[in-house]
């Protein structure tokens, strides 16, 4: 089983983005879990949210505390002292920043990948919601699902326009980092 | 049909399958997705029914009454404070004798404020009269909320099908939905008997002296007790229709050679069977999920205990100045048995605490120290506690 | 001393603080900010559920400087008609303010207000309107005004938002005969502070009826808050009033008016509105009716000079020549 934890501030799609990759899993025959840590629900408030994806039934339904990966949705997030509280060893992190991303793995020290997620889904959404890009980094980093299984996820809940433009930021976010770089440490996990 | 679905859709979609005619809806975290995926497959034209939008869950609650008692197949839910406020209409629609099924989203209630998961609201109205259901996951869920329609129906006894609020409800996961023909098939359309006709005119809830009210309100307990077999029935029937195993009064989980019991209700049942497998080294266990609280399943709790030397009761609800609730109903049915096991009895995860894997051994700690005789709070943290005066 | 100065070193009462986890561009924030300045130290205040006072007291934290309560969801106007029973008892003059949104003042807390009203309990009813039950995720409330999406009346094949009226609270409330009414917007603020203070010098009970867009709510951004907020006044759909045992007393005049397309093409949840469809035309021309006909039963045509109508605000904020 592999878990995944997905901050964020509320507006970003935190919700959502756990709800697509579980989706996405679902597609590819997966059995998956995914919900949101409730706070009191205010635009710009930190947001955690959690996945699980198994080959199995997942009975557990606590909060994910030893996760495998992080998505950090919004790179201000960094400075909460226990955003990587938990992280297994060999995790790593996936970070919407502008930043450079051996920079922040110094400062975070753990594995960290960065991706303007916000400014990419701004030139191809028209509006900086970064979620779609950074579950497409996510996928591409670790080889966990093929990107048809976003893809499907995706048609799930858009549809038209919105559609064919997150099929393009999809590929573009995918084509922004380098192919299966965690693909080992997933397969490790998944054991 | 399998679909990965977020809880309260599920409960959506499933409740339009099941044709209700009238529906209220008033928002209360963490029921709102419910409603709010009703309202939208009514303005699609996907849901035909009346949608009622109140102002109140009093008048949510009042609405399906009247509904119920016009002859109309209905449905609310709620959580919490809306379950409070509506707790005067939920004696009333239960002691009417009005079948109906209302979604309890669980969460725990004010003062202090919280939105987040406990079963005190249910808990709260355990005495109303209804037929409550816990359900330990969303499949359970979808597939008691259909059952609740039947069992309702046949027993004219009002369900709450209680799932607990955010850990189920807005949990995504892949689920199964059954197609409209199975549930056509298993759930005939609502034909109330006492329902208000001119052709046949009643009158329902007149003013009944001491010299009736002892038998009427007897009839009424006896009712909520037979229910025990339509629930049982209801769950073999539907396993049937859908191919899944359905729980009726209560889901056991053995081990070989445990001594050892825990019994729960909701969804901590899913991370405690996980624990048990995680946790390999602890002493055998035989995990019990109850489902049916009201009525009260004394026979099928004693046969689910028996050779046990201990029980746990984890509940996720408390009585204040006396302790647990499920544990007191538990600890004296089992007072009956001959060899009855010691009963411990732990509230855990009050307010939306999280209850992590680790409460596995902690319970088992706990069994050892006997914190839990006669009641205690698994996972209280003592230094966040005021000053003892 | 410069002007800037001596406002600057003006006392102003800050019953509300800043450090709250409203959204931006709450116009409610803004609205009780204004109201608890405007209402000073002396005064308790129940709050019913809903976002204020989810958003100012996440435990240990509390954003209030005054003393403040949270009950229910239903029953602030009742809890302040206790609190207002027993400051008198007790021969004090502390003044009395119950605070809740529509939700609560609208529907389900609406016997509760009745109640006091009817009572005559020296307590004013402060409700911040946003048109629907917010902080439970944007659901219609009887103040969601006609066509408005929410997420209980959404729009699809069958439905073009909400199908009824926004209840017209402040009549109901006037007609309990109470010495004061009145209805306000956060698009302007001197008139919200001197309606507060007015409703206090009065003793008996009062209603003040505060339009607060929602930017989230409603969609749009929340620096857009108090631009929507003055065009729903400057359309006619929320008209600024007063009403003294029930009769108007005076309005608030719009000098120019603007077509209500001007208000509603701001705000995603009437964008259903503004696609080719003869349903959308039918509702755009509905709420078209519903501001000619407020403007006309208001009298709000500033054809005469106030010193306190909508252009005149508008002067103030871009510093012009009237209040300079």
């Amino acid at each position: 089983m592999i878990e995944i934890r997905i901050h964020g501030r509320g507006g970003q799609g935190n919700v959502v983005a756990a709800y697509l990759l579980a989706s996405a899993a679902f597609e590819e025959g997966c059995y998956a879990q995914a919900f949101p840590n409730f706070g009191a629900e205010r635009r710009g408030a930190p947001v955690t949210a959690y996945v699980r994806i198994a080959d199995r039934p997942i009975r557990r339904r606590c909060e994910v505390r030893e996760p495998a990966f992080l998505i950090v949705q919004d790179d201000t997030l960094l400075h909460l002292p226990n955003i990587t509280a938990g992280l297994q060893a060999g995790g790593a992190v996936l970070v919407n920043s502008n930043r450079d991303g051996d920079e922040l793995a110094a400062q975070l020290e753990c594995r960290v990948v960065a991706l303007a997620a916000s400014a990419l889904a701004l030139e191809v959404l028209g509006r900086p919601m970064p979620n779609t890009a950074l579950l497409s980094a996510f996928l591409e980093l670790t080889g966990l699902l093929p990107r048809t299984a976003l893809i499907k996820a995706l048609s799930g809940r858009f549809h038209g326009v919105v559609l064919d433009n997150n099929r393009r930021l999809v590929e573009q976010a995918a084509a922004a980092v380098n192919t299966g770089v965690w693909q080992e440490d997933t397969h490790a996990v998944r054991a | 049909m399998q679909y990965a679905l977020e809880g309260s859709q599920a409960l959506a979609r499933t409740v339009a399958l099941c044709r209700p005619q009238v529906i209220a809806a008033y928002p209360i975290t963490p029921q709102t997705h419910i409603v709010e995926n009703l309202s939208k497959l009514v303005a699609d034209g996907a849901l035909n029914c009346e949608l009622v939008s109140v102002e109140s869950e009093f008048s949510a609650a009042s609405v399906v009454l009247g509904a119920v008692a016009a002859g109309a197949r209905a449905y609310t839910a709620s959580s919490s404070q809306g379950i409070l406020l509506m707790s005067e209409v939920l004696f009333n629609i239960a002691g009417l004798r009005l079948p109906l099924v209302m979604t309890c989203a669980n969460r725990a209630v004010s003062g202090p404020l919280s939105i987040w998961n406990d079963q005190q609201d249910s808990m709260a109205v355990r005495d109303a009269g209804w037929i409550q259901l816990y359900c330990a996951n969303n499949q359970e869920a979808v597939d008691t909320t259909i059952q609740a329609y039947h069992i309702a129906e046949q027993t004219e006894l009002p369900v709450m099908v209680c799932v607990d609020g955010f850990t189920l409800t807005h949990t995504l996961e892949v689920l199964d939905i059954p197609d409209q023909q199975q549930v056509d098939r298993f759930l005939p359309p609502f034909n109330f008997e006492r329902r208000l006709d001119p052709s046949s005119p009643i009158s329902i809830g007149t003013l009944v002296a001491p010299d009736y009210f002892t038998e009427a309100r007897y009839d009424h307990h006896r009712a909520v007790n037979d229910a025990q077999q339509s629930i049982v029935a209801a769950a073999a029937a539907w396993e049937d229709v859908c191919g899944r195993r359905q729980n009726p009064l209560i889901c056991v989980s053995d081990r070989q050679g445990a001594r050892i019991g825990i019994m729960t209700l909701g969804s901590i049942a899913g991370t405690l069977a996980a624990a048990r497998d995680h946790y390999n080294n602890a002493p055998a266990t035989r995990l019990m999920a109850l489902r049916s609280f009201r009525p009260f399943p004394a026979e099928a709790i004693r046969q689910a205990c028996a050779g046990l030397t201990d029980l746990v009761v984890m509940e996720r609800a408390l009585s204040p100045g006396s302790g647990g609730i499920v544990g007191a109903e538990v600890r004296a049915t089992l007072s009956e048995m001959n060899d009855a096991p010691r009963v411990h009895n732990f509230t855990v995860g009050l307010g939306g605490r999280d209850v992590p894997m680790d409460i596995y051994p902690r319970i088992h700690e706990g069994l050892r120290t006997g914190s839990g005789i006669p009641f205690g709070v698994l996972d209280l943290e003592p230094d966040k506690l005021p000053a003892a005066g | 001393m410069s002007h800037r100065e001596l406002r600057q070193n003006q006392p102003r009462f800050s019953g509300l603080e800043s450090g709250h986890r409203a959204c931006q561009g709450c116009g409610e924030a803004l609205a009780a900010r204004l109201v608890t300045e405007a209402a000073g130290p002396d005064v308790v205040y129940a709050n019913a559920t809903g976002c204020l006072e989810v958003f100012t007291t996440a435990w240990p934290d509390s954003s209030w400087r005054v003393p403040w309560i949270h009950s229910l969801f239903e029953n602030a106007p009742a809890v302040a008609a206790g609190m207002e029973a027993a400051l008198k008892s007790r021969g004090k003059t502390t003044r009395v303010i119950s605070m809740g949104g529509d939700g609560s003042t609208f529907d389900i807390g609406f016997q509760a207000l009745s109640g006091m009203l009817e009572r005559g309990h020296n307590v004013l009813h402060v409700c911040f309107d946003n048109e629907a039950y917010m902080n439970t995720g944007i659901q219609r409330s009887s103040s969601t005004p006609h066509a408005a999406v929410t997420t209980t009346s959404p729009s699809g094949k069958e439905r073009m938002g909400k199908r009824h009226l926004k209840k017209d609270i402040v009549s109901i409330v006037a007609a309990h005969h109470i010495p004061y009414a009145a209805t306000t917007s956060v698009a302007y603020p001197s008139d919200i502070r001197k309606k507060v203070r007015r409703a206090l010098a009065i003793d008996g009970p009062t209603f003040l009826h505060v339009h607060s867009p929602c930017p989230l709510g409603w969609g749009h951004d929340g620096a857009l808050s108090i631009e929507v907020a003055r065009l729903a006044v400057q359309t006619g759909l929320f008209p600024i009033i007063e009403l003294e045992r029930g009769r108007l007393a005076g309005s608030m005049p719009i000098r120019t008016v603007h077509p209500v397309t001007d208000y509603l093409q701001l705000q995603n949840r009437f964008r259903h509105l503004f696609v080719d469809d003869a349903r959308a035309r039918e509702e755009l021309e509905h709420l078209q009716a519903l501001a000619d006909h407020n403007i006309e039963v208001y009298n709000l045509r500033g054809t005469r000079p106030d010193n306190r109508d909508s252009e005149g605000a508008d002067t103030v904020r871009r510093g012009g020549l009237r209040w300079a």
